[in-house]
């Protein structure tokens, strides 16, 4: 009972967890690139 | 002369994302074994939430949407109260590090601030047979929501980066105070919301209601933890992006005021 609203909470929760999560993983690929290698401070 | 730097930089530049290192990223060993455990708790998040836990007896399955819903909203109180900690200590001692991360923990409190908004709404519809009413608890944390995409709107302005920073680090502060209006609104007004859930044994009833509820704060804690670390990373390279195309428009300006 229910199950429809419990499937759109986590799946709208998840899904845009999951987009957001490509999207700062992709930004910081392609900044990466750009920078220098001796100005990539706190990267690990 | 700066000719040679100017086009040594661009052989630089060509040659980091030419090099084997190549394909550098925003991960390190340390972030992968803390993504690869915020995957996991969110997978055993899922079994229990939406498997092995027992529906309510009054709520029926909807009572799942809890395990999402509270360890939400309370990841983005955690996150703000780290805006907060990295503004003042901003404000204090100017350190870049402390205002890039408390970018980084707004943004992802706004984040989970939506995740609580958005399962709150759809969790209200079983429940209350309404999306949205203008309740105290539900206004102010869309306040909340507002002010903080406010303050993130600041960190973007067209501003010398200091004033930006420094007035989004009052913003910071300021945001923060809205977070006890939204705790402690149950208290003060009368609303459909529900009061204090955590530590009402009459709500969290239940082994595997409890150890989901528990699981839900630990996937919501780890995956905030991730995703501030690796958005604090990304924060860190736009800044060095923005003092390269500055340092290079200085060099071009010199070259330009020489010939």
């Amino acid at each position: 009972m229910h199950w429809e609203y419990v499937i759109a909470g986590y799946g709208v929760t998840f899904a845009s967890l999951a987009l957001y999560t490509m999207y700062v993983l992709r930004r910081g690929r392609m900044l990466a690139a750009k920078v220098p290698v001796e100005r990539r401070r706190y990267l690990g | 002369m700066t000719d040679q730097s100017s086009e040594s930089r661009t052989a630089e530049k060509v040659s980091v994302s030419d090099t084997p290192e190549a394909r550098p990223s925003t991960r390190s060993a340390g972030s992968t074994r803390l993504g690869v455990a915020a995957l996991l708790v969110i997978g055993l998040l899922l079994l229990f939430g939406l498997v092995l836990s027992p529906p309510d007896v009054n709520q029926k399955d909807a009572v799942r949407l809890f395990y999402v819903h509270v360890p939400s909203i309370v990841t983005a109180y955690a996150g703000f109260f780290l805006t907060l900690v990295g503004s003042v200590v901003y404000l204090r001692n100017g350190s870049k590090f402390w205002d890039l991360l408390a970018g980084a923990s707004g943004e992802i409190g706004v984040l989970f601030c939506g995740f609580a908004l958005v399962s709150g709404a759809v969790w209200g519809r079983p429940t209350w047979g309404v999306y949205w009413v203008w309740d105290a608890r539900l206004t102010s944390t869309t306040v909340l929501f507002i002010m903080y995409i406010g303050y993130l709107a600041v960190r973007r302005m067209e501003l010398p980066p200091e004033v930006r920073s420094r007035r989004a680090a009052v913003l910071g502060i300021v945001s923060f105070l809205n977070v006890f209006i939204v705790r402690y609104s149950v208290q003060w007004w009368r609303g459909l919301h529900q009061g204090q859930t955590l530590g009402q044994d009459e709500m969290i009833d239940g082994a595997l209601i409890t150890f989901s509820l528990l699981l839900g704060f630990l996937a919501c804690g780890l995956t905030a933890a991730w995703l501030i670390l690796h958005r604090f990373r990304v924060a860190w390279l736009e800044d060095q992006v923005e003092e390269l195309m500055t340092e290079q428009a200085l060099v071009e300006r010199r070259r330009e005021a020489g010939n």
